[in-house]
């Protein structure tokens, strides 16, 4: 099957988030699409899946014109996408969610339908228990059943949006098996990716967007030179790992046992000292989450004892937490972090250290001009926060971090955002450890972690397997452990 | 008191229950699409009026049932419109919706008020009404009874047994993963909205053709909706909870009634308003039923277990939040 994409335009008010795009793909082939955040990687496939509909260009699939006006529309030319946030239903079984889409009617498939999943499954080597609620599975099995489903329903083009993310390395290598499997029955692969490395293993051609538009095309094997060329207007030069000097103990939590989260948290044993950059490894919601609400007060352990400085936290509030110097800042920007409706000015009225009767308006507002100037914020003071890229919504929370903190709890800090904005991020947070701050962070980039930690700690299943410092092992050891492989 | 019958006691819940079981089993299914549709307690009264009207002019009950469901239908369609395709708030519209519904029954309906209408007949199913206890408890009614019971069979196994339940099921859950795979979920929440407000209008017109018969101000069906709403949350969003519950709800009103008989000291409006507060006690005790703390507490009374277990239920996690397309 063949599938070319011809001038297609989406926009968006004024932004153009694709500009005149032309791709195309052959059967049988590994196609990748690289770019940095906001390129307009995401935006060309959602178009071809049908999920968003094109303001102008040609889709054609073998010779013949083709509107997609819905995703079932493109599904029945073949074309499926495994999107990046997995649009699936947690609180229904792997069955319902296999079986959603493809049955209609009142007729009871349910049995056919576990005889379908089965063999498909263990065809490419996934392991899903088709009874089990999806809440319980991790990122990297619902991609395995989105696949599944998609093939099942007789797609031909497989778009994937950054598969990789938050998945293991052993789920990588059975996904990548599976796509090559893919290929060499004859069915397309669209990978859209951040990460040259995963192109270069698997992708026989790759275009690359940047800003919207195409800035190349290239045919394994890949120069990775002129790839970041075409991906950025000028290289980011990454942060490199400060000499940790540590110092007295700032954190120890021992035996905490706690609940929430896909695992919890189980017999939890670890110390923070002054001035140490600590990255907390693992597959998402291996307890990772559960540890920096706990160490930052945000939720009570079940059992076990929490000392900060010393002093024993247990039974003591987030805000008694943040007193002693603990700071946290959560992965869902627009969740728990800001507030969505309010502009940056508002946001800095908030923060006001000294909660008055009358809001002083023009304290915060010269307090947002003042941040927005000093962290590079793209945005005005009136800019509501949802309005913001990533990139500057996570500039705009570090703004919020006190002077000087004795503890950062960051989860997820560099969340979705390009290489440039988190190079930025972690430059910025160096400046705290050079004040003796320690900071704590998770990340489900293992490189990221790799090089800005000085120790890594590895989450698998809510305990805490591995504990090392960060020049005494390599990816690979860490991958084994993500893994639960030790 | 003398005459008091367990039977006669459970054959009067029965009856008693089956229109706040066909509107609780209606607001269930829409909202397990994803929409509140708060109109309910005037759609049940306008829906008896109109029934109870037509019934009374053509002298067919069974026009008037079907009129009165079409007026439901009609109310839950405004509720849908508004919210799916020209994005207003559920809360508000269907608020709105409750007042003027019941004004508007009130209106309507009050040249006809207090006069003497056509009425369902007692059906009583040959054979297994003479079974003993069980057939005057379940078998002495008439149909719009044997109705609510079949209902709470139908759509149980509709929900969980075939894919448009799964379909049903889904989107409530989540309208956009729906649209992914290739199904419309505003036209889904729209149908089950229609479905839904079919079964509150059948509501009202048992009520004004049955369980109350007659029309008038007060007619009696007043408050239902609130309860039926109450009685959604109760059954964690599962029809067989909820009927338990609207069976529950009868079950106090029954017993307000008998207990005045026996109290004559205590005042009648402690039993007509009893079963209201207990109501509110029972969500209470649901919603601890999801409180960890609350769990970790009872863990170690193993009999208390299943009965936390049946208690609780997860809202469909886009309920209020119909599909926005990107």
């Amino acid at each position: 099957m063949r599938v070319e994409l011809e001038n297609i335009h989406k926009h968006y008010g004024s932004v153009r988030a694709n500009d005149g795009v032309d791709l195309s793909v052959q059967g049988g082939e590994i196609h990748g699409i690289l770019g940095e955040n906001g390129a307009g990687k995401s935006t060309l496939m959602k178009v071809l899946s049908g999920y968003i509909r094109k303001t102008a260009g040609t889709i054609t699939v073998d010779g013949r014109q083709v509107e997609f006006r819905s995703p079932g529309k493109a599904s029945e030319c073949g074309i499926g996408m495994l999107y990046q946030d997995p649009l699936d239903f947690l609180n229904l079984s792997v069955l319902d969610n296999f079986m959603l889409g493809q049955v209609s009617g009142l007729k009871n498939e349910r049995e056919y339908y576990r005889r379908k999943l089965l063999p498909l499954s263990t065809h490419f080597n996934f392991n899903l228990d088709p009874n089990s609620p999806v809440s319980r599975l991790t990122i990297g099995e619902r991609q395995q059943l989105e696949i599944l489903r998609l093939l099942s329903i007789g797609i031909k083009v497989l778009i994937l949006d950054e598969p990789t993310t938050g998945i293991s390395e052993i789920q990588k290598q059975t996904l990548f098996a599976a796509l090559k499997q893919l290929a060499r029955e004859g069915k397309s692969v669209l990978l859209i990716s951040h990460k040259l490395e995963d192109t270069q293993v698997l992708c026989n051609r790759v275009t690359v967007l940047r800003r919207g538009k195409v800035t190349g095309h290239m045919e394994a094997p890949f120069d990775t030179r002129q790839l970041l060329d075409q991906m950025f207007d000028q290289l980011p030069t990454p942060p490199s790992r400060l000499k940790a000097s540590p110092g007295d103990t700032i954190l120890s939590m021992s035996d905490v046992v706690s609940t929430g989260g896909r695992t919890g948290l189980q017999k939890c044993n670890i110390l923070v000292r002054k001035g140490e950059v600590v990255g907390l490894a693992g597959l998402e919601g291996s307890g990772q989450g559960v540890f920096l609400r706990v160490a930052s007060g945000m939720s009570r352990p079940k059992s076990g004892i929490v000392e900060v400085d010393g002093r024993s936290m247990i039974g003591k509030s987030h805000r008694e937490f943040k007193d002693a110097g603990v700071t946290f800042v959560p992965t869902s920007r627009l969740e728990e972090g800001l507030v969505p409706g309010l502009d940056i000015t508002e946001h800095f009225a908030l923060n006001a250290r000294k909660t008055r009767f009358f809001v002083r308006w023009s304290n915060a507002l010269s307090a947002a001009k003042e941040k927005i100037e000093m962290f590079r914020i793209s945005g005005r003071p009136r800019s509501p926060v949802q309005s913001l890229s990533g990139g500057n919504q996570q500039r705009l929370l570090l703004s919020f971090l006190p002077e000087a903190p004795r503890l950062l709890l960051l989860e997820n800090p560099t969340r979705g955002l390009d290489v440039e904005s988190a190079h930025w991020v972690w430059r910025h947070l160096q400046t705290y450890t050079a004040r003796n701050t320690s900071i704590v962070f998770s990340s489900a980039e293992l490189d990221e972690i790799v090089m800005v930690a000085d120790r890594i700690l590895v989450f698998f299943d809510g305990k805490i397997v591995k504990d090392v410092r960060a020049e005494d092992t390599d990816s690979r050891e860490l991958g084994r452990a993500i893994a639960g492989e030790i | 008191m003398n005459e008091f019958q367990v039977s006669i006691l459970f054959a009067a819940v029965v009856a008693g229950a089956a229109p706040i079981i066909l509107a609780t089993l209606g607001e269930t299914i829409t909202e397990r699409a994803g929409l509140i549709n708060l109109s309910l307690d005037g759609s049940i009264l306008l829906s008896a009026m109109a029934a109870f009207v037509t019934a009374y002019l053509t002298h067919s009950v069974a026009v008037g049932f079907i009129i009165g469901a079409l007026v439901g239908a009609l109310v839950a369609v405004l509720v849908a419109v508004f919210s799916i395709y020209l994005s207003q708030s559920q809360v508000a519209v269907g608020f709105v919706l409750t007042l003027m519904a019941r004004d508007l029954a009130y209106f309507i309906g009050n040249p006809y008020s207090r006069l003497q209408g056509p009425q369902v007949m007692p059906l009583p199913i040959p054979l297994l009404a003479d079974i003993p206890f069980f057939g005057p408890v379940f078998f002495n009614h008439n149909w719009p009874v044997y109705l609510s019971l079949v209902c709470i069979g139908i759509l149980t196994w509709y929900m969980y047994r075939t894919p448009m339940g799964l379909a049903l099921r889904a989107v409530g859950e989540h309208p956009k993963a729906v649209f992914a795979r290739g199904m419309d979920p505003k036209k889904l929440q729209l149908f089950y909205a229609v479905c839904g407000g079919l079964l509150v209008g059948l509501a009202g017109a048992t009520f004004s053709l049955s369980t109350k018969p007659g029309w008038g101000r007060p007619q009696g069906a007043e408050g239902t909706g609130w309860i039926a709403l109450a009685l959604v949350i109760f059954g964690g969003w599962h029809p067989v909870k909820a009927a338990i519950g609207a069976y529950l709800f009868s079950f106090l009103q029954v017993m307000g009634i008998y207990l005045q008989g026996w109290l004559p000291s205590i005042p009648t409006q402690v039993f007509q308003v009893a079963p209201f507060p207990l109501m509110i006690f029972t969500l209470l005790l649901i919603s601890l039923a999801q409180k960890e703390a609350f769990l970790a507490r009872v863990e170690k009374m193993p009999w208390i277990r299943p009965f936390i277990q049946m208690l609780s239920g997860t809202p469909p996690s886009a309920l209020g939040k119909p599909h926005e397309a990107e």
